[in-house]
C-alpha cells in the first residue's frame, strides 16, 4: 500500500544542500498499523509530505496506493486521509458541519452514503454537541476530533497522521487512539501515524519505523525495539538511547540533547 | 474545476450575505474607488482633447475594455497573490492534500463578492465610451474577444505572481507592480509611453494585447510603432502563450515546494 | 524595498501620462513638462510618508482590542504621543520609501532640483502633520462606528483624489479645482510639491497647512476626550 524505495529530498539551506531524508526504504501493506518515531529534525515531517504528495522527492521512488504521490496528487487525494496536528484542515471561520458539507462536495461523495458514514463518526467520537460551532472556537479536543472525521468522510484506504495526540489531555488521547484502532481493525484502513507520544506507539502500533538524520534507523515490533536496548526496560529509555546513539550520524549538537526532545507520554 | 470553484465561492458568498448593508457599501465603495481612474481621464480631458492622438472616448473605450477584463479577473483570481501566506500559515499543505487544483483553491480562499463593484464600474464606462464611438458592426465582435482575453492574460499575471512566491519564498511581494500596474497602465493608449515600454509590453509581458492591440483594430487607428497589421489578432494566441507560461511556472513551483519545518 | 519598487513603477507610467498631456497643452497650469515630471515623482515620494492610502497608525487596532481606554486613562495627550510616533514613522518612510523613486525618476527622466530646499522640508514636515491630523480623526471615528471600512474607503478616495497625488490639482477644471485646492488634502502633496518647484507663495503654502493642521489637530483633541468620555467612563 505504501512503498518507498531509495526516497531522498534535499533541501537548499543558505547555499548548503541539507539531507532531510536519505535513501529511506521501507514497505507498508494494507491493513497495517504503523507507528513513525525519530527525534525532531529527524525527516519524518519531510517522509510524511512526500507520501501525502506535499513534497516531490529529490530522489527515489515513493508510492501510495500504486500512485505517485507528486505526480498523480490529486487521483491520491481521493484514495488517502490526512491529518496535521499542528494545523487544521477544516475551514477556519465555517460551522463544523459546513466544513464536512465541503469535504462531501470536494470528495464528490454520495449523499447518502455521506450521511451514514458522518453519522457513525459521530457517535463514535462524540461529536454532536458541538457541529454547529464555527472551527476557530473549538477547543483542541474537539477540532482534532473534526480533523479525524474530515479526513475519513471519504472513506479512504490510507489514513496518515502527523503527530495527531499532541497537546490533548488523558481522555481525550484514549478517545482518539480508542477511535483510530477500531478504524483500522473494522475497515481495514491502513494508518501510518507519527508521533512523539510513546504511549500512542505501545498501544496502537504493530509495527514501528525509527526514522533519524533522514534514514530508516529501525523497522520493526515494539518488541523488537525493545530487544534493541537490552537492560532497559521503559520504552522511553530505549528509544532515547537509540536516538542518541544512531550509527553514522553526525554527532548531535548541544541544543538538541535529550533535555529538550524527551521522547515522553506527557502531553 | 470551475464546479468545485463556483461551489467554494457559493460559500463564501453565502457568508457576506450575511450582512447585506456592510456588502452594499463595500461595493459601491469598490465602485468609486476604481472609479477615481476614470475620473482623472474626465479631468485631464478638461483640459485637452487629445491624448497621445486619441481622444475621450476613445481613451474611455480603451479603459473601459482593460478595467473590465482586470475587475474580472480581480474578482476571480486575484486571491492567488496571497499565497505566501498561506505557505507561512501552512494551510498550502491542506490545499495539497485535497483532490483538487491548489491554483483554484488558492484562488477561492477568501472569495470576495463585492469586488463586483469594480466590475460594474469597468462595464459602465465601457457603456459610456461605446455610446459615444461608432464601432462599425463589422469590427464590434472583437470586443468581447478583447475582454476574454484581457481577463486571461490578467489571471496569468496574478498566477505567475503567485508562482514566483511559491519558487522563491523569501520574495518581496513586487507582483503588485505587475498585476495592479499592469491594470493602470493599459488604462491609456500605448502611445502615451516610451517606445522601450510599449516594446516591453508587446513582446515580453504581452499587456498590449489586452485592450491595445486589437483596440487599434475596433477603432480603426494606426499603430504609432508601426507593428504589422495582423498583429491586431493576435490576443488569443497571447493569451493562450502567456496562461501556458503561468501553469507551467505555478507547476514548477509545486514540484519545487519545500512546505515549512513541521 | 517592494513598497519602493511599486511606487517607482507607478511613478513612471504617471509621469508618461503627464509627459502626453503637457505636450499636448505645454504650460498647463503653470508647470512646464520639467515641473509636472517632478511634481509626478514627489507625489509618489510622499506616498509613504503621507500615508496617502491610509493607515500608519495603530490606532484602529488598539481601538479593536480595547487597548485604547488604557491609552486614554494616561495623563499624556494620546494625540500628540501618537504624532509623534508618526512623525518617527514618517521619517524612517521618508529614506526607505520616498528616495528610490525620486532617484529612479531623476535618472529616467530628469528632475528639477528644489528651490528652497529648508521650506521644502518644513512644508513636508506640515504635511505629514496636516495627514496624521486626518488620519487620528478616521481612526477615532471608529469609536463610534462599528465597521470602519467605508469610513477607511471614504478617506481613501478623499485623500488620493484631492491631495493631488493622481494629478497636479491646478489642472482640476473650473469649482472642482478651487474647492480642491481649498481643502486639507492638498495640504498633503500638492502644496509641498508646489514649494519643492518654486511655484507657490511660501508664506501663503505655511499659512495654509498650518491652518489646517491646527484646525484638524483641534478637532483631533475635542474627539479625544469625547472618546475619553465614551470609552473610559461609560465602558464602552
Amino acid at each position: 500500500m505504501i512503498e518507498t524505495e531509495g526516497a531522498g529530498r534535499t533541501f537548499k539551506v543558505r547555499g548548503t544542500v541539507v539531507h532531510a531524508v536519505r535513501e529511506l526504504s521501507f514497505r507498508v501493506e494494507a491493513g497495517e498499523f504503523v507507528g513513525c518515531l525519530g527525534p525532531n529534525g529527524a525527516g519524518k515531517s519531510t517522509t510524511i509530505k512526500m507520501l501525502t504528495g506535499i513534497l516531490t522527492p529529490t530522489a527515489g521512488r515513493v508510492s501510495v496506493a500504486g500512485l505517485d504521490p507528486s505526480r498523480q496528487r490529486t487521483a491520491l487525494a481521493r484514495r488517502i486521509g490526512v491529518v496535521f496536528g499542528q494545523r487544521t484542515t477544516l475551514w477556519w471561520d465555517l460551522p463544523l458541519k459546513d466544513s464536512f458539507e465541503l469535504i462531501r462536495l470536494l470528495y464528490k461523495v454520495d449523499r447518502k452514503v455521506f450521511r451514514e458514514r458522518l453519522d457513525e463518526l459521530c457517535a463514535l467520537l462524540d461529536m454532536g454537541k458541538f457541529l454547529a460551532t464555527p472551527v476557530r472556537q473549538l477547543s483542541l479536543g474537539q477540532r482534532m476530533r473534526g480533523d479525524i472525521t474530515a479526513a475519513l468522510l471519504h472513506a479512504p484506504d490510507v489514513l496518515v497522521l502527523d503527530e495527531p495526540t499532541i497537546g490533548l489531555d488523558v481522555v481525550s488521547k484514549a478517545g482518539v487512539r480508542d477511535f483510530l484502532r477500531r478504524v483500522n481493525a473494522e475497515h481495514g484502513t491502513t494508518v501510518l501515524l507519527t508521533t512523539h507520544d510513546l504511549g500512542d506507539v505501545e498501544r496502537l502500533c504493530r509495527r514501528v519505523l525509527l526514522i533519524d538524520h533522514g534514514s530508516l534507523a529501525f523497522d520493526g515490533t515494539v518488541a523488537d525495539l525493545r530487544a534493541m536496548v537490552p537492560g532497559e526496560t521503559s520504552i522511553e529509555d530505549v528509544v532515547a538511547h537509540l536516538y542518541l546513539n544512531s550509527p553514522g550520524s553526525p554527532r548531535t549538537p548541544p541544543d538538541r540533547r535529550p533535555a529538550d526532545d524527551p521522547p515522553s507520554v506527557t502531553a | 474545476m470551475i464546479r468545485i470553484y463556483v461551489l467554494l465561492a457559493w460559500t463564501w458568498t453565502r457568508a457576506a450575505a450575511q450582512y447585506p448593508v456592510s456588502f452594499a457599501l463595500m461595493t459601491a465603495g469598490g465602485f468609486v474607488v476604481s472609479g477615481l481612474d476614470a475620473a482623472v481621464i474626465w479631468v485631464i480631458f478638461a483640459n485637452t482633447t487629445s491624448l497621445a492622438g486619441f481622444g475621450l472616448p476613445e481613451v474611455l473605450f480603451l479603459y473601459g475594455v482593460s478595467g473590465l477584463a482586470f475587475a474580472i479577473s480581480d474578482l476571480l483570481f486575484s486571491n492567488v497573490d496571497r499565497v505566501s501566506q498561506h505557505i507561512r500559515a501552512g494551510t498550502f499543505d491542506v490545499f495539497l492534500i485535497r483532490p483538487v487544483s491548489s491554483f483554484v483553491q488558492v484562488a477561492v480562499d477568501r472569495f470576495t463578492p463585492h469586488r463586483i463593484g469594480r466590475t460594474l464600474q469597468g462595464a459602465a464606462v465601457l457603456g459610456v465610451a461605446l455610446s459615444r464611438l461608432d464601432v462599425p458592426l463589422a469590427r464590434a465582435w472583437m470586443i468581447p474577444v478583447m475582454v476574454a482575453c484581457g481577463i486571461v492574460i490578467f489571471t496569468a499575471v496574478f498566477a505567475l505572481g503567485g508562482a514566483a512566491q511559491i519558487l522563491l519564498t523569501d520574495a518581496p511581494e513586487v507582483a503588485n507592480a505587475f498585476t495592479y500596474g499592469g491594470a493602470m497602465l493599459t488604462q491609456y493608449p500605448l502611445s502615451v509611453y516610451g517606445e522601450s515600454v510599449v516594446r516591453g509590453v508587446t513582446f515580453i509581458l504581452p499587456l498590449a494585447f489586452v485592450n491595445w492591440q486589437p483596440g487599434l483594430y475596433v477603432l480603426g487607428r494606426e499603430d504609432p510603432l508601426g507593428l504589422p497589421y495582423w498583429v491586431r489578432f493576435l490576443s488569443p494566441a497571447a493569451a493562450l502563450a502567456l496562461a501556458l507560461a503561468a501553469a507551467l511556472a505555478w507547476r514548477a513551483g509545486i514540484r519545487r515546494y519545500r512546505s515549512t519545518g513541521s | 524595498m517592494a513598497g519602493a519598487f511599486t511606487n517607482t513603477v507607478f511613478g513612471v507610467m504617471r509621469a508618461y501620462v503627464l509627459i502626453a498631456l503637457w505636450r499636448s497643452r505645454p504650460g498647463l497650469g503653470g508647470y512646464d513638462l520639467a515641473d509636472a515630471v517632478t511634481f509626478c515623482f514627489l507625489s509618489q515620494a510622499f506616498i509613504g510618508p503621507m500615508q496617502v492610502f491610509g493607515g500608519g497608525l495603530d490606532l484602529p487596532q488598539r481601538i479593536r482590542s480595547g487597548d485604547i481606554a488604557l491609552d486614554l486613562v494616561r495623563p499624556a495627550s494620546l494625540q500628540l504621543w501618537t504624532l509623534s510616533e508618526d512623525l518617527g514613522r514618517a521619517a524612517y518612510l521618508f529614506l526607505a520609501r520616498s528616495v528610490p523613486p525620486t532617484i529612479a525618476g531623476a535618472l529616467l527622466f530628469g528632475i528639477v532640483a528644489p528651490a528652497h530646499p529648508l521650506a521644502c522640508a518644513a512644508s513636508l514636515v506640515l504635511g505629514v502633520v496636516v495627514s496624521f491630523g486626518w488620519r487620528y480623526l478616521v481612526a477615532l471615528a471608529s469609536c463610534w462606528v462599528l465597521d470602519d471600512r467605508g469610513l477607511n474607503t471614504l478617506s481613501l478616495v478623499l485623500t488620493t483624489f484631492f491631495s493631488g497625488l493622481m494629478l497636479p490639482l491646478a489642472i482640476f477644471p473650473g469649482w472642482l479645482g478651487t474647492l480642491a485646492r481649498a481643502l486639507p488634502w492638498a495640504a498633503m502633496v500638492q502644496v509641498p510639491a508646489d514649494v519643492y518647484l518654486g511655484t507657490a507663495d511660501l508664506a501663503e503654502a505655511f499659512a495654509f497647512q498650518a491652518l489646517w493642521a491646527a484646525v484638524l489637530l483641534g478637532l483631533g483633541a475635542l474627539a479625544t476626550s469625547a472618546a475619553r468620555r465614551k470609552v473610559v467612563i461609560q465602558g464602552g
